[in-house]
């Protein structure tokens, strides 16, 4: 294996699973106020327990989370020292912000989690907002810091180097803007859906603990509002990468050739001897009416671009229709949720909904994994796009398959471990008895 | 007015000191968390385990900061570092993912079994390693001298941080965290039986510190000349050593009286120095002979929004640290009863 490809699977992996845990400590926070809140409110001892079975998960993912990112600020310099030379003046700003984030972040979690009879439940619970909110701030400010590199913005090219840099235009650049409501609806998506799912399961085997009931709907709620607004946010993005980055988007799209009046496609594999998709389903003049609101509008085909500077086209377009997938599917539950809960008024009654909701657990993050390979192999071949390529940004380090393996074995190992931990915890229900003892014992 | 630059390095400073205060105490707690032994053992895992709790994500926070203040304002010296330190940095986020994952494995596991003591001898044993690898970092950063073309694998990553100096500062940094960790432990408890037995470990620390912290500077004269020669050619070196020597033996006096306000406040005050003695020593220096903190720095814009944005945060921050530690440590930090 080269070291440079090396040095982008390395990145990937350390990317692909620090974001899961970046993910459920963004969205879980908001779970467990709106727990306590409820118990605040009602007075129901079952909501205390959720709150504090999901503030020990959270620490979990949280701690890991925390960690995996140290490692993340390292590998930036470790892997792609030249191009934080060049990045860091314009970019590194959007770190230094999210710095900060982190701090109130972990700040007030501790006050979360170990505070509960320190502090005043009011204060308590707005120790879990603050969490949450930083949590969010977290994720804006590095989402938008990638964006940059997909429409890097906020300096001049002088001899070869950046010059009259400008980190607040280089912040909010155009992409990032719009990448980061998407990657914040996904976090709530996922885990919302990963957190129902896992209730809905247990909701199969005791049906009438309150434990699972309560928490099944705090959680599909979070999931169902933030999967519905998902695809709106998708279609904002899918149109500003079709303005900015045609050629990207003519990848996600299989859109080979430039058209007036493009059709929607469905499902292909890329043919990379003929150029062609081969078994596309198309939907006439779908995809003009969607980035153009018209039937005859012009689509760009890659081909149009030179071809040094595609990306990896099947792994890009299979990652991005896999993606858009799943995005439908949630929304399709979310509306079916939807239906039940205002029309039926009877959720748990439909063992249906709840196996498709089992089913749904892992779906969000496959979504996030997938839709960050559609965004980031999509990037390629640059680094920063059209200035820096990824090749030239590598460190000049060789070896680089040795921590390839050593993470890799790192990630497995503590995927297993969280994994396990969460078995563990799923696995002890409380039933309504204890459910009394223990709310009156803290 | 001062300089963006130089405003920028007492902000790195700054953070660096806080770390190694709040950060470094917790992984010098592992340290004795290993070490501890004899009839309490377990109640001294109890008082480190519940020391830690509350606080020890936001004392991690402090590296980060470093990290994304060292690539914004300074960003070829980050690059530099991570291409010539690349192994012993890689070894300290394995052991920095290590020991915080089994801290939370330890701590937030809903069932209590035997795994836990696996958790505490892996959380244990990456606190050891951590800080040593810290410290060779620092000290291979200090030494500075890389070359500009290596010839070999062994010149470019591996010759500059196996030498005794950076070696000797990667023990230094293990004993101070730990010296630092154990005054902290004596006055997170109550229990008598506890306090004595950091206080002796505190005072074996503060020695042996004091020890090291000579043999580190006497080191220098070869291992870091650019050090060396910032702390002997004026009044000031001279101030400084004698301050730290100083203050470890004040500590040591304060804790065989058993005045342990007054000890940690030596403690705090002997490390300090020696960070900041560092640092001035080295001024302009971020990698001596070729980098400074001039010819790396970002352009004047970026280091005027950086800086405003560390005001801004530090406005943010440091009211949530004190709120923080006033829940937690009201009586070992700010002397009131609970």
């Amino acid at each position: 294996m080269s070291d440079l490809l090396a040095a982008r699977s390395l990145m990937a992996m350390s990317l692909g699973f620090h974001i899961i845990f970046a993910m459920v400590s963004m969205a879980m926070p908001l779970l467990m106020i709106l727990a306590e809140w409820r118990w605040l409110k009602t007075g129901q001892d079952a909501y205390l327990i959720i709150a504090k079975r999901w503030a020990k998960g959270t620490a979990i993912f949280f701690a890991v989370g925390a960690v995996t990112g140290t490692v993340l600020s390292f590998q930036l310099g470790l892997l792609w020292p030249t191009f934080m030379a060049w990045a860091g003046p314009i970019i590194g700003l959007a770190f230094s912000i999210e710095g900060f984030a982190f701090f109130t972040e972990s700040i007030f979690l501790g006050i979360y989690l170990y505070g509960w009879r320190k502090v005043s439940p009011r204060a308590h619970l707005a120790a879990g907002g603050v969490v949450a909110l930083s949590g969010v701030v977290s994720g804006l400010v590095v989402v938008m810091a990638n964006g940059w590199m997909n429409t890097p913005r906020g300096f001049t090219i002088v001899d070869g180097m950046p010059s009259n840099i400008d980190p607040i235009a280089a912040l909010l650049n155009p992409s990032g803007l719009l990448q980061a409501p998407h990657m914040i609806l996904a976090a709530f998506a996922a885990t919302g859906f990963a957190v129902a799912g896992i209730h809905a399961f247990l909701l199969l085997r005791h049906p009438d603990n309150p434990f699972h009931q309560y928490a099944f709907k705090i959680a599909l709620s979070v999931g169902c509002v933030s999967a519905i607004l998902q695809p709106l946010s998708g279609d904002l993005l899918a149109k500003r990468v079709a303005e900015l980055q045609p050629l990207k988007l003519a990848v996600f799209e299989g859109q080979v050739q430039t058209q007036q009046g493009a059709p929607f496609r469905m499902g292909g594999i890329w043919n990379s001897e003929r150029e062609v998709f081969d078994y596309v389903l198309e939907i006439p003049y779908a995809l003009s009416l969607m980035l153009h609101l018209d039937p005859y509008g012009e689509v760009k085909g890659f081909k149009d671009f030179p071809k040094e500077n595609w990306p990896p086209i099947g792994i890009v377009r299979t990652a991005f229709q896999i993606m858009v997938l799943i995005g439908f599917l949630m929304m399709f539950l979310a509306l079916w949720a939807a239906w039940l809960t205002f029309g039926t008024r009877d959720i748990f009654q439909s063992k249906t909904f709840l196996r498709a909701m089992v089913a749904a657990t892992p779906l969000g993050f496959i979504a996030t994994e997938i839709g960050w390979v559609a965004t980031e192999v999509g990037r390629q071949p640059w680094v920063v796009v059209g200035y820096v390529k990824t090749a030239e940004a590598v460190t000049p380090m060789p070896g680089l398959t040795v921590p390839l393996i050593f993470f890799g074995a790192l990630y497995t190992f503590l995927a297993l471990i969280v994994t396990w931990l969460m078995f563990r915890h799923v696995a002890a229900t409380p039933d309504q008895f204890e459910m009394i003892v223990s709310a009156q014992a803290s | 007015m001062i300089e963006l630059e130089t405003a920028l390095a007492i902000v790195l400073l700054v953070a660096l000191t806080f770390y190694a205060l709040m950060g470094g105490a917790d992984f010098g707690a592992g340290v004795w968390h290993l070490l501890a032994h004899g009839s309490s053992r377990r109640d001294q895992h109890r008082l480190i385990g519940e020391a830690l709790g509350p606080i020890w994500e936001a004392n991690h926070v402090w590296l980060i900061l470093i990290v994304t203040i060292l690539f914004t304002a300074f960003p070829t010296a980050y690059a530099q570092i991570s291409v010539t330190l690349h192994i012993p940095l890689t070894l300290l986020v394995i052991g920095i993912v290590l020991r915080g994952s089994a801290y939370a494995f330890r701590h937030y596991d809903i069932q209590d079994d035997e795994i836990h003591v696996r958790w505490d001898q892996l959380f244990a044993l990456s606190s050891l390693i951590s800080p040593v690898l810290l410290g060779i970092i620092m000290g291979t950063i200090t030494a500075g001298n890389f070359s500009l073309s290596p010839d070999s694998f062994y010149e470019g990553y591996v010759l500059y941080w196996v030498q005794p100096f950076p070696l000797a500062v990667g023990i230094l940094a293990l004993v101070l965290f730990a010296y630092l960790a154990a005054v902290y432990l004596i006055l997170e408890t109550s229990d008598v039986q506890l306090q004595e037995i950091f206080r002796k470990r505190a005072i074996a620390a503060a020695v042996f510190s004091g020890l090291l912290g000579e043999i580190v500077f006497f080191l220098g004269k070869s291992g870091a000349p650019y050090l060396w020669g910032g702390l002997t050619n004026n009044i000031w070196g001279g101030l400084i050593i004698l301050g730290t020597v100083g203050f470890t033996l004040a500590a040591v006096w304060f804790l065989s009286t058993r005045q342990y306000w007054w000890a940690r406040t030596c403690a705090i005050l002997q490390v300090t120095l020696t960070i900041w003695a560092w640092g001035v020593a080295q001024f302009p220096y971020l990698i001596p002979p070729y980098l400074t903190i001039y010819n790396t720095s970002s352009p004047e814009f970026t280091l005027q929004l950086i800086l405003f944005v560390l005001l801004l945060g530090a406005l943010l921050l440091f009211p949530a640290l004190i709120y923080l530690f006033r829940i937690f440590k009201s009586r070992s930090v700010f002397g009131q009863h609970q």
